[in-house]
């Protein structure tokens, strides 16, 4: 995700990140809530295929690509992070 | 390279046929009687550039085996009695794995540490096995230094081409004696491994050999598999010799190195005019059954010889069951290793002979 | 343009199935060792050999091939394997009853011949798989489902320390004990995989690494509250670091 800010005219572009979270790995173990810095992910509130309550991605506004819930969830749940 | 008949130990002769097999690598641990191999492999295999390990123990052994076979390349241990119990583990994990692999068995006398004289007490060990699950160890047993040579070929073989593992059963006897022997060239096909081995996932998917199956059916499927090649062996790798059988009334039954001084006997027993043959099955798991019960139905008793108290005695039994005669099966065994002589094992054929042959057709049968 | 940072590795198959427990470390180290064979290159010439208990999965998620193990002779196995293919990149992954229990003598075999193979030893503290029994690197007071008052010393003796052992067997080029309870953390422990590979690699000799790793089933404890104690009692008794470190030594 990139953010395009113009300053005196000029084209800044800032590229913020990004992760995929697939719900149907996710085991609900929620390292990655805690591993988070900027409370990117939170818990669902319904159930997948698995009957967990996986993470879900509420803020990837907020993302700013560091991966660091990627590399604590041991389900490879997080299959891509972006910056 | 000569092949000209050289004297031969019968532990060396297994060695260097191994390595004219193609063994490629060897792992082992000292027990006597079948020490000569590994000394013998710990030599000539670094010069060959081929792999030889002294294991900390025969359980690493036969998994080091495990390990190299499933590379594709020819393996094989060596070792004895009490020591090749250690083995039943991975023997198990081997067959369910389908790895070729070869064991040679130099038998000693037991139970437990028993002593180092040729025995034929691990009969049941070589062919009913003390591994877990439902597989058969392919067992071949010579009974002289040329068929130490030529059975390790054969093991090799039926080992490469089957996907299972085979065992040479030999005893001390045939493995410390020295005689003529050739040590001619492999004479069987290779057998391409390339579709099955481990050699690095590169341009195609990668590869799980296992005994584990988590599925029901499929672990069945998997052991009737396995069970479909030992028939397929029986079928087209099955070894016998039979000896003046035609026309005898008594035939004796016997394996490896005793079947040597029953044949002895036997001769003694054609040249006194007593119709007896002999009966040495080779391959002795699986175990040729319908031989047997083809030779029982054409004689009056059978006379079955071992080092043991009494073992490839059940085989042969169920065997002539199982083409419904009911021919009497006697039975001369002497465990843990002391030896019979030609007169003992010929006292035990008259007898035999004037107890059931003789009462059956009188004294004008001889 | 955005860049992809992280994804996937390779050497972990595209239909993987993670079949561990929620929570459970063995999910972050099976990744950790994938990265590595993937930053090495060594993917496709890579044997690996799945030991029993919760790693015998190993073939549902390593896109390399596998061969399956009896308990505990995993590394006797890799020694065939290297043996007859001298070539090939050989490892282990191991839990701490399978190399520390039933396959000491083997492991500390191996690792005297110097074999060129890597281990990857989960440490956890039981037996995962069976249901949590204690196991030889049971910490003193811990329960488990056969220690119910917790390991005493006097009944069932001592946690055997694994890393301090095998840095003495001279055989081994690399021996390191890491956790996995942090990002931090797991940054060190990839590091540290990839050095024990490294020392395969080299020809330097057997590669070693302990991951203080978590149970939180057989543990009962949420996932947070078993790292919590990875890093409070474990880590106490089995002190992280770099134990031994030829590789460091010959570049």
């Amino acid at each position: 995700m990139s953010v395009v800010i113009y300053r005196k005219n000029i084209k800044q572009v800032y590229f913020m990140g990004r992760i995929v979270l697939n719900r149907e790995k996710c085991k609900a173990c929620y390292l990655c809530i805690e591993a988070c810095p900027n409370k990117v992910l939170d818990r669902d509130t319904e159930v997948n295929g698995l009957g967990y309550y996986p993470a879900k991605v509420v803020g990837n506004q907020n993302c700013v690509g560091c991966a660091m819930c990627a590399r604590v969830c041991p389900d490879i749940a997080i299959e891509k992070v972006y910056r | 390279m000569k092949r000209e008949k050289e004297l031969l130990k019968g532990n060396y002769a297994i060695a260097q046929a191994a390595i004219e097999a193609g063994c490629q690598s060897y792992f082992g641990y000292p027990i006597t009687p079948q020490s000569e191999i590994g000394e013998y492999m710990s030599s000539k295999m670094p010069e060959l550039n081929r792999a030889y390990v002294a294991a900390e123990s025969e359980v690493a052994a036969i998994n080091m085996v495990l390990g190299a076979g499933s590379t594709g390349v020819k393996a094989m241990t060596s070792s004895s009695s009490c020591a090749v119990s250690l083995m039943q583990e991975g023997l198990s994990f081997i067959a369910g794995d389908e790895i070729p692999c070869v064991l040679v068995s130099v038998m000693r006398g037991g139970p437990g540490l028993g002593y180092i004289y040729a025995s034929q007490g691990d009969y049941y060990q070589a062919t009913k096995g003390g591994g877990n699950g439902d597989y058969k160890i392919v067992t071949y047993a010579p009974s002289s230094v040329q068929e130490c040579v030529d059975l390790t070929y054969k093991c090799f073989y039926v080992s490469q081409k089957y996907r299972t593992p085979v065992c040479l059963l030999a005893d001390g006897m045939i493995g410390q004696t020295m005689e003529p022997a050739v040590i001619g060239e492999y004479p069987y096909p290779e057998i391409d491994q390339s579709d099955w081995a481990l050699d690095g996932a590169k341009n195609r998917k990668p590869r799980f050999i296992a005994s584990i199956e988590r599925e029901q059916e499929t672990l069945r499927k998997r052991v009737v598999k396995i069970f479909e090649k030992y028939n397929k062996i029986l079928e087209n790798e099955n070894i016998f010799e039979k000896y003046e059988t035609e026309g005898a009334k008594l035939v004796i039954t016997a394996f490896g190195s005793i079947a040597r001084i029953a044949k002895a006997a036997v001769k003694k027993a054609r040249k006194n005019g007593l119709k007896v043959g002999l009966l040495r099955p080779i391959l002795l798991n699986p175990f040729p059954e319908k031989i047997v019960a083809e030779i029982a139905q054409k004689v009056d008793c059978i006379l079955d010889i071992e080092l043991n108290c009494g073992q490839m005695l059940n085989d042969i039994k169920a065997s002539i069951a199982s083409c419904a005669t009911t021919i009497p099966v006697k039975f001369y065994g002497r465990p843990a290793g002391m030896m019979m002589t030609v007169e003992e094992i010929y006292k035990q054929i008259e007898n035999c002979y004037k107890e059931i042959v003789e009462k059956k057709y009188g004294t004008a049968c001889i | 343009m955005e860049q992809l940072v992280f994804k996937k590795p390779e050497s972990i198959k595209d239909d993987f199935k993670i079949s561990f427990c929620p929570g459970c470390d063995h999910g972050i180290a099976v990744r950790l060792v994938a990265e590595v064979l993937d930053e090495l290159g060594v993917r496709e010439n890579t044997i690996g050999i799945a030991s029993v208990g919760c790693s015998v999965f190993s073939y549902d998620f390593f896109n390399v091939d596998i061969v399956e193990s009896p308990h505990g002779r995993s590394m006797a196995v890799a020694t065939g394997i290297k043996r007859s293919k001298p070539d090939k990149i050989v490892f282990t992954y191991q839990g701490d009853g399978d190399l520390a229990s039933i396959g000491l003598g083997e492991t500390i075999h191996a690792m005297t011949r110097g074999e060129k193979v890597t281990a990857i030893c989960i440490n956890n503290t039981t037996y995962g798989m069976t249901g949590g029994q204690a196991g030889p690197t049971t910490l003193l007071g811990q329960v488990t489902t056969t220690t119910t008052t917790g390991r005493k010393a006097e009944l069932s003796g001592y946690p055997l320390k694994v890393s301090e052992i095998l840095k003495e067997v001279d055989g081994t080029a690399y021996v390191a004990r890491v956790t996995l309870d942090s990002p931090k953390a797991i940054m060190n422990a990839k590091n540290c995989i990839k050095k024990a590979f490294e020392a395969q690699i080299k020809g330097l000799g057997t590669g070693f690494v302990e991951i203080l790793s978590t149970c939180p089933t057989n543990w009962k404890m949420t996932p947070q509250q078993a790292h919590e104690r990875v890093r409070g009692e474990m880590s106490e008794v089995f002190k992280p670091g770099v134990y031994k470190d030829k590789v460091s030594e010959a570049q």
